[in-house]
């Protein structure tokens, strides 16, 4: 069985919460006691219905005020997949969140409401989309029962919203467009009686059969984390490199380079656990010893030797979304955490901010504030082993951390 | 998202890329263990992660005095397999200091006064990072808390005001004083614990599989009657019926389910048919409808 990462994006009124709860609940994810739980609640609050958004609320400030404030992890499986839903809040830090919810996801499922179509916030989320390099979006067209079930409505948000992601330039590979009324179940799990008209496959459907990418042969990054060395008496000279690949594949016989300082060396062992590999792939977390006693530590990144192998540098640019209230500042120094590395970092310029509903570059800007978007520029006190995050990212990723050791930006290097 | 690699392929990757993290981050981290699936898995893991040097985390028990003796055997027996070293924190010791004051009347248990014990034991071991084996789809709290999880000075959560955690970057910078639990299997579900366990061939405690045993009833729940941890009302019979745990806690918290499962394959045909949370069996989350969030902030597992 294999894994899938969606997160979902909708506004409060879009039905994203009752989407969720009826994914679970009509894949019989839900037992009996949550359900229990969920009903009485329901009836304690005096609403009619069972209120299937009370299933993901899971702080008791969220199912006081009934709404969202966090990101929630959210899991099932069916026969073919295992899932997991990041599902990310409506209103309040929208932004952060959303980028927070889709760092991690394959997929986002982004939420219309078929009476509004196309607003400023499928923009938004279109754009977070693509900036975060998520490679299938899913457009689920909800409340088509409030529109007649009218298969123009649902034509036109499909070409509305192929122009907006042409006008704006998004990069989004795979685009799904599905129909559906979450609150009734349409089109969810099940497929629709009531929308004759389509006849492509069901939300859950969608998810479970769309194709992974091929697992790349090239481009193998092993970041190192984690140097062990027993020093036993069973392995008195054992030294190996742990870590989890980024990347592409590595066999016994490989000839790796190591980055910062490119000196190469053989493949001798792999391992997981006691058991010996003769080849691992990405994602898995091996550990590599080598042929040569060479000094690496963490920090340093395994490639394959020849011509695919990591940038090094101290000055580059990154699209970074700020998470917190206290500015980000040019000329402010900040901690980057970047894969296995940790460097400090200066902001030298910011180049321009994204006004994330417009997508007008605005540029003479020394700040940015909580859910701001911009490309800035940095430069850090030792040189960065990276790839850009288009093409990997795991290597491609970094965060900003403050004086006060919070995480205050998310950066992906261009 | 693996073309090639299984869900649990991708989940133990998952889980020892964070476990390194954990060595590689922290000065003296701990495993919280406490005899029960989740932190044998994860114990399992962190075994994987170093192999084949020893796991560098000390295992932490927090010990209510209310166990079964199953545990107990378990626990000493994988330490020993391990070469690892066992920090125990009783909370009977809490209680003859003055600390906390031990719950009174039927309903009775040391679940909550373990998080004193607890806090305790890690301030005295100086540990800067308690591993645990909480899940993120066992309660609606858990859904929505980080992997590395922060706790200020007094042990506190925040949920309100968690640090962002984005991609597998995790942030481990803290002031004096403060720690951090860290959750590696907070994407794993019950049954992919189980599957991880037969896939791996991992030994459990018998506790799991199913077992004649004295019980009672109480409202609607089956707990054990031996050993005799659990006050019982007059009226609460005990009867001997076929049971196993599905969560192994202290015993007065530990529901235990009618079943006809004597291996692991049996008990993963069972968890595929049940329509009953886990902790649907834990006295402890009945209490209110924020009940795990309430002891969660407080410093609880």
């Amino acid at each position: 069985m294999q894994m899938l990462r969606f997160t979902t994006a909708g506004s409060v009124d879009d039905g994203k919460s009752t989407l969720i709860g009826r994914l679970l609940y009509d894949s019989k994810s839900i037992f009996e006691d949550q359900l229990e739980a969920v009903e009485e609640a329901s009836r304690s609050r005096g609403n009619e219905e069972v209120n299937l958004a009370l299933l993901t609320d899971g702080l008791r400030a969220e199912r006081e005020q009934g709404i969202t404030i966090d990101v929630a992890y959210r899991y099932f499986a069916t026969p073919r997949r295992k899932f997991i839903i990041a599902d990310t809040p409506g209103h309040i830090q929208y932004t952060r969140n959303m980028v927070t919810g889709a760092s991690t996801a394959d997929v986002a499922v982004i939420l219309v409401d078929a009476r509004h179509g196309i607003m400023e916030q499928t923009i938004r989320h279109s754009f977070i989309a693509s900036l975060l390099a998520i490679r299938e979006v899913v457009v689920a067209v909800n409340k088509m029962d409030l529109v007649d079930f009218s298969e123009e409505v649902f034509k036109g948000i499909v070409g509305d919203y192929h122009a907006m992601i042409e006008r704006f330039n998004l990069e989004i590979q795979h685009i799904t467009f599905i129909p559906m009324s979450a609150k009734d179940g349409d089109n969810v799990v099940n497929r629709s009686r009531r929308i004759p008209w389509y006849d492509g496959p069901s939300l859950l459907e969608h998810l479970e059969t769309l194709p992974f990418p091929e697992d790349p042969e090239d481009g193998t990054r092993l970041p190192v984390q984690y140097v062990i060395r027993p020093i036993s008496s069973k392995f008195p000279d054992f030294r190996g490199y742990a870590g989890q690949l980024a990347a592409g594949k590595l066999k016994v016989g490989d000839k790796v380079r190591v980055c910062p300082g490119g000196l190469c060396s053989e493949i001798t062992g792999l391992y997981l656990g006691d058991k010996e590999l003769s080849e691992a792939c990405a994602p898995q977390s091996v550990v590599v010893t080598l042929k040569d006693d060479i000094d690496i530590s963490r920090g340093n990144v395994l490639s394959l030797d020849g011509p695919d192998i990591p940038l090094e540098d101290q000055q580059f640019d990154v699209d970074i979304c700020w998470l917190r209230e206290q500015p980000l500042q040019v000329g402010r120094r900040y901690t980057l955490r970047h894969a296995t590395q940790e460097v400090t970092g200066i902001v030298k310029s910011i180049l321009y901010k994204i006004d994330i509903d417009t997508q007008e570059r605005r540029d003479g800007i020394d700040s940015l504030g909580m859910n701001d978007i911009a490309r800035i520029r940095i430069k850090t006190a030792e040189p960065l082993v990276y790839d850009p995050y288009r093409k990997n990212r795991v290597m491609g990723s970094l965060v900003f951390i403050d004086d006060n050791n919070d995480t205050v930006g998310a950066a992906m290097i261009r | 998202m693996s073309k090639t690699l299984t869900h649990l392929k991708e989940l133990e990757a998952e889980s020892i890329y964070i476990l390194r993290e954990v060595a590689a981050q922290f000065e003296r981290p701990c495993i919280l263990f406490s005899g029960g699936k989740d932190s044998i898995v994860l114990t399992y893991l962190a075994w994987k992660a170093f192999y084949p040097a020893k796991i560098p985390f000390r295992l932490v028990h927090i010990d209510t005095g209310h166990n079964f003796p199953e545990t107990l055997t378990y626990r000493d027996e994988l330490v020993r397999k391990l070469g690892a070293d066992l920090v125990v924190g009783y909370v009977q010791e809490s209680i003859d200091k003055g600390k906390v004051r031990e719950e009174t009347g039927y309903n009775a248990s040391r679940n909550k006064l373990q998080t004193v014990t607890l806090l305790d034991t890690l301030a005295e071991g100086r540990f800067d990072a308690a591993i645990g084996g909480a899940r993120r789809d066992e309660e609606k709290a858990r859904a929505k808390e980080r992997i590395f999880s922060h706790r200020d000075e007094f042990g506190q959560w925040n949920p309100k005001n968690q640090r962002p955690e984005l991609w597998n970057i995790y942030n481990a910078k803290k002031d004096v004083g403060e720690h951090f639990r860290v959750f590696p299997i907070s994407n794993w579900t019950e049954m992919d614990v189980w599957q991880y366990i037969y896939q791996e061939g991992i030994e459990m405690p018998s506790l799991y599989f199913t077992h004649r045993r004295k019980v009672f009833q109480r409202d609607g729940q089956w707990l054990a009657a031996d050993p005799a941890f659990i006050p019982r009302r007059p009226e609460e019979e005990v009867v001997e019926m076929d049971v196993r745990c599905r969560t192994i806690g202290d015993v007065t918290c530990t529901g235990l389910t009618l079943s006809r499962a004597h291996s692991l394959e049996d008990i993963i045909a069972e968890i595929a048919a049940t329509r009953i949370t886990e902790r649907g069996g834990r006295a402890d989350d009945k209490r209110s409808e924020s009940a795990m969030e309430d002891r969660k902030k407080q410093g609880y597992f």
